[in-house]
């Protein structure tokens, strides 16, 4: 038997850009230069096009109604489930749930997995990394029922350090909730080791993805997590729809997160019979259009593939990293060994926001603030950052033309 | 970049860059602290009244050139106001950064005019002055009034 070597289409950026209708856009006059990436991506015309057609001859309530429409909008938002589920490499469709993004998927965890088996005095284990999102979720558990928050410092890089992040998990510790990649650094963490070092003790992990899955391929198997969570807007896909992976025998265990309909077999005033996996944790009328957005938008990438994606962002960092390192007075913050589509700098004696105005007047979006992430702001004693994150249309280009606007930015203030 | 050499005037630039009446008065008669949550602009403002009078005015924070250089202005434009003077400057110049009034006659106030093209910077100019708004009213963070 002979071994096929399969061959991609070589990745070819410029025919990429076309797919995106917005990024011919001129703003200010200038060619947009797109590079807010880490807040939310742009959409290809395959998922415009998804959402469009579903209204246009899909759009009915789904697993209600036995006419033609409600039939096919069912299979479209079930043929969803199945590409999540193969894109995160699960075992089974009933573990994909759908919810409103990352921050849901984690406070599902929060409430449904983690309330019920804690006392006070029980931890919960994250590292310095961690976007707001998977701070306050734990601190409400901590103000209701005393669970301790414990955090993994960071090194000067912005490397998670992994004795000390092994050091804290405890007889106590109930759960580790960790990024896989850093919002505000796009710090690589080793989410491997991490889980493994947790199961060691029996503990389960919670993976925030929502910077991950953009930006390199995900086995939620191999990486053995029990619970993934991602956002479909950081993903190419629309906003307000995002996944929460969990493993079928915990979801099994774990009680509903919200009532209502669809996440019941049957109701009566005395009692309520719960719906099976994945339904129990759908509850209410889903964001169908955005599901069918979000399958349209793994069609997209799994279609370049991942492996491809990642090898053109980590040049395009690299290229990135280069020249901006040569502009005097700029600091890189967030200079990690492994990293993911995000720049993230100060410029001496100017503002962030000062940054973000000048830039944006040359066409260039770029975000400036603390990034939902101020524990990570104070730990490299900065109030804010401006930041520059990546997606697969991004162009070394576009990296010159950020150098170039950040020397106007120097200009403007060295007056 | 017209709208940009608005913005940043040099008169804008050489205020973030050596800030006037920058620190606290000791014994303030009214104090007030004041964020923008948004870009992590802080600053702490400290009064001495004489009267219904601003005698003097001290303030501190960190910021970008838009909020630290209105700082800097105001704390020169409103040293010696009476409360009507300050609540009819701070009226005007509100109106002006938001662009429903015009700057004539707000002086060297008159360099952020060019901030009402830019929505998202209104913020960062104003947040001085409803600091010390704060301040004088009583209405956060008051240490005392006379």
């Amino acid at each position: 038997m002979s071994v096929a070597v399969q061959s991609r289409p070589a990745f070819d950026v410029r025919k990429l850009r076309e797919d995106f209708p917005i990024l011919k856009s001129l703003v200010h006059g200038r060619p947009l230069v797109y590079l807010d990436n880490a807040a939310t991506t742009q959409k290809p015309a395959r998922v415009i096009d998804a959402l469009r057609t579903y209204y246009e001859t899909q759009n009915a309530n789904i697993h209600r109604g036995v006419h033609h429409l409600s039939e096919i909008a069912t299979q479209a938002y079930e043929a969803a489930r199945v590409k999540v589920q193969r894109f995160l490499g699960a075992a089974d469709g009933k573990e994909i749930i759908f919810t409103r993004g990352a921050t849901e998927s984690i406070n599902l965890v929060a409430q449904s997995f983690l309330r019920p088996r804690i006392t006070a005095g029980d931890e919960v284990l994250i590292t310095h990394l961690e976007h707001h999102s998977n701070i306050v979720p734990w601190q409400m558990l901590r103000d209701e029922k005393g669970l301790v928050l414990q955090v993994a410092p960071i090194d000067d890089r912005g490397d998670v350090i992994l004795e000390e992040f092994e050091k804290r998990i405890t007889p106590r510790t109930k759960l580790v909730s960790v990024t896989q990649v850093s919002n505000a650094l796009g710090t690589v963490t080793p989410v491997h080791r991490m889980i493994e070092l947790a199961h060691r003790r029996g503990v389960a992990v919670l993976i925030d993805g929502a910077q991950a899955v953009p930006h390199l391929a995900v086995d939620v198997r191999a990486l053995d997590a029990d619970f993934y969570a991602f956002s479909g807007h950081k993903l190419y896909g629309p906003t307000g729809i995002g996944v929460l992976y969990g493993k079928q025998a915990l979801l099994e265990a774990m009680p509903p997160y919200q009532g209502g309909g669809d996440m019941i077999l049957s109701v009566t005033f005395e009692k309520t019979k719960y719906n099976h996996l994945p339904y129990k944790f759908e509850a209410g009328t889903p964001h169908i259009e955005g599901v069918i957005g979000l399958g349209a938008a793994l069609d997209y990438v799994t279609g370049i593939g991942l492996g491809a994606i990642a090898a053109h962002e980590t040049d395009v960092l690299a290229h990135g990293t280069t020249v901006l390192s040569q502009i005097p007075g700029l600091r890189l913050i967030g200079t990690a060994r492994e990293k993911a589509g995000v720049l993230s700098f100060e410029l001496e004696g100017v503002h962030p926001h000062d940054i973000g105005t000048i830039l944006d007047q040359q066409g260039i979006a770029i975000r400036t603030g603390h990034h939902c992430a101020q524990p990570v702001m104070d730990r490299f004693g900065v109030p804010a950052t401006a930041r520059a994150s990546l997606a697969l249309y991004n162009t070394n280009e576009e990296m010159d033309a950020l150098a170039a606007g950040l020397k106007k930015v120097a200009e403007v203030f060295r007056s | 970049m017209n709208e940009l050499g608005d913005l940043y005037q040099e008169i804008i630039l050489d205020h973030y860059k050596k800030p006037r009446n920058a620190g606290r008065i000791e014994q303030p008669t009214c104090s007030a602290a004041g964020d923008n949550p948004l870009c992590g602009d802080k600053i702490a403002v400290t009064v001495k009244k004489v009267g219904s009078r601003i005698e003097d005015i001290r303030w501190n924070g960190a910021g970008c050139a838009i909020s630290t250089a209105s700082a800097s202005l105001m704390s020169e434009a409103v040293k010696g106001l009476s409360m009507a003077e300050f609540e009819s400057l701070f009226t005007r110049f509100h109106d002006m950064v938001t662009g429903k009034g015009s700057p004539e006659g707000l002086d060297k106030l008159e360099v952020f005019s060019g901030v009402s093209e830019f929505p998202v910077r209104v913020k960062c100019a104003s947040l001085a002055w409803h600091t010390l708004k704060a301040a004088l009213e009583g209405t956060s963070d008051t240490i005392s009034t006379e």
